[in-house]
């Protein structure tokens, strides 16, 4: 009994790591509904960023990376949805998914040339082996509950931006109606680039846990992408709690079926997601929108 | 004094023409009716003072400053606000969030929301409900609302009457006389003719992309009106 238990909450704890990849999809979505497939790709830079900060600016812990990895990941966001992506946006949907396709593909080989097609690994101090003793002889790692913390808070500071600033309302505002938007006064180029900033914000935040947690490749991308995608999907399109909700939904089937057998794994959340996705296209969570 | 200027203008729908050598004026304080019939460009026209269509040339001048071709955001800054065709309400966001998203580009003299809801108070009642929960003539308020927030000079409306009743159209007109006696320019575009002719002190009747009449509402005659509006023996 105790083992299925064990197996929900590990799954709890790694939704919350697939919720911090899927976060900065999720707003993308939601605001200007383009499918940026670059996401994962821009997770793996962050992370090579972050070890190659620590290296360069000798931080003594790769958290501390975050510092400077933000604003600049901030900054990689902004400048790519102004040069680059808000020209692909319009009527047709598949021209952001090409261009953002061509991008994930020169990042990856651009992490190649800079830093090989070497595994790598981020350290992250004794948090990354500590743990706390729960009753029944469970445990949660530290690490672990720290990505839940840090994954629902985001969220929720996400949230609060989308609902309680004046930021959020012109995003919300423009996610309903460009044109109108525009009307009102709202520069909506620099606002996308906004968005897609603040989505980098969170890709950075991935990027060090994610770097911490497991060890990463230059096309690691990919991978980390698709449960991005399931996540958003599973817990409705444009809505950040559904995201939390569906990456832990994810990580719970993944978890519970690697209780059957360990090659069940990952085909456990992906029968999940379809199942889901048959029963509910919309999601778990949909954004209201009428 | 001419508060709007527009000379010659020329408006594209891609390859197609949709406006032919506009030439308009508005005078503060001035209100002005556009009329004519579905497709004749009143919407494009109010839409390439407002930025949203690409007007071509150095074609429309606002309190002396050519304005063609600018953004949309950066005219409503300049003291241009449009309440567009259909409402436009933002559909997930509250009443009072799509008023206050009028104001997103007015840092000073934005009007307060008070304001607001003194020319509309059941509007005060419903703010915090989705704004497409409301009734047609309640949305028109908010979409009015929402373009007033933004303390404009000339306010340009686009079929306001639209699908409404007439007892929500007469109350919507008496608004906007209370709008035009603040001093504001009006610019109404309006498919009922009596009613433009009756609001406006001038009037421009638009035929297939083109002015085909233009004058003082109370003395154009109805055969000159009907001649322009349906372009019967092509005289303009």
């Amino acid at each position: 009994m105790s083992g299925w238990i064990d197996s929900i909450l590990q799954g709890i704890l790694l939704g919350a790591l697939y919720s911090l990849f899927a976060a900065g999809l999720s707003l993308v979505f939601g605001v200007m509904r383009m499918v940026n497939v670059a996401h994962g790709d821009l997770i793996v830079l962050s992370a090579f960023l972050a070890m190659w900060l620590q290296r360069v600016m000798g931080f003594s812990s790769t958290f501390l990376t975050l510092i400077l990895l933000m604003p600049l990941m901030f900054a990689v966001g902004y400048l790519l949805q102004r040069t680059i992506l808000n020209p692909a946006l319009g009527e047709d949907i598949l021209r952001p998914v090409l261009i953002t396709f061509g991008l994930s593909v020169i990042i990856q080989n651009g992490l190649l040339q800079a830093f090989s097609a070497d595994s790598q690994k981020l350290h992250g101090g004794r948090v990354e082996v500590a743990s706390i003793a729960l009753p029944a002889g469970l445990a949660v790692g530290t690490l672990p509950l720290l990505t839940l913390v840090v994954s629902t808070a985001l969220i929720g500071l996400l949230q609060w931006v989308l609902y309680r600033t004046k930021l959020g309302r012109a995003l919300r505002a423009t996610s309903d109606d460009l044109s109108t938007a525009g009307l009102m006064g709202v520069n909506t180029p620099h606002l996308f680039a906004m968005a897609t900033g603040i989505a980098m914000v969170t890709v950075a935040v991935a990027g060090v846990f994610t770097g911490i947690r497991a060890s990463f490749d230059a096309v690691s991308g990919p991978d980390w992408l698709i449960f991005a995608f399931e996540a958003v999907i599973i817990g409705g399109l444009g809505s950040l709690w559904g995201t939390l909700a569906g990456g832990m939904i994810l990580a719970m089937a993944q978890t519970t079926g690697a209780r059957f057998s360990p090659s069940w794994q990952l085909l456990a959340g992906h029968l999940v997601f379809l199942a889901i996705l048959i029963l509910w296209p919309q999601g778990l969570f949909p954004r209201r929108t009428e | 004094m001419s508060l709007l200027t527009v000379s010659g203008l020329n408006a594209y729908y891609g390859d197609f023409q949709a406006l032919f050598e506009i030439d308009f004026e508005a005078n503060a304080g001035e209100v002005i009716a556009v009329i004519g019939a579905n497709g004749a460009g009143k919407s494009t026209f109010l839409n390439a003072i407002a930025g949203n269509v690409k007007g071509q040339g150095n074609t429309v001048q606002f309190d002396g400053e050519a304005i063609c071709g600018l953004r949309p955001w950066e005219i409503v800054r300049r003291g241009i606000a449009l309440v567009p065709e259909g409402r436009r309400l933002f559909s997930s966001l509250t009443v009072e969030e799509n008023l206050l998203m009028g104001a997103y580009a007015k840092k000073k003299d934005a009007w307060p929301l008070a304001r607001i809801y003194e020319l509309f108070p059941q509007l005060k009642l419903k703010c915090k409900q989705p704004s497409l929960s409301l009734s047609g003539g309640e949305q028109q308020m908010v979409a009015i609302g929402r373009a007033l927030i933004s303390n404009p000079r000339l306010l340009m409306c686009d079929e306001l009457s639209l699908g409404l009743a007439p007892k929500v159209i007469h109350d919507i007109y008496e608004t906007l006389a209370a709008i035009r006696d603040l001093g504001v320019t009006l610019i109404i575009v309006e498919q009922n003719v009596q009613q433009a002719l009756t609001f406006a002190d001038r009037v421009y009747c638009f035929q297939e992309g083109r002015v085909s009449l233009e004058g003082r509402a109370a003395a154009l005659k109805p055969e000159q009106v009907s001649r322009a509006y349906f372009g019967l023996d092509g005289a303009a």
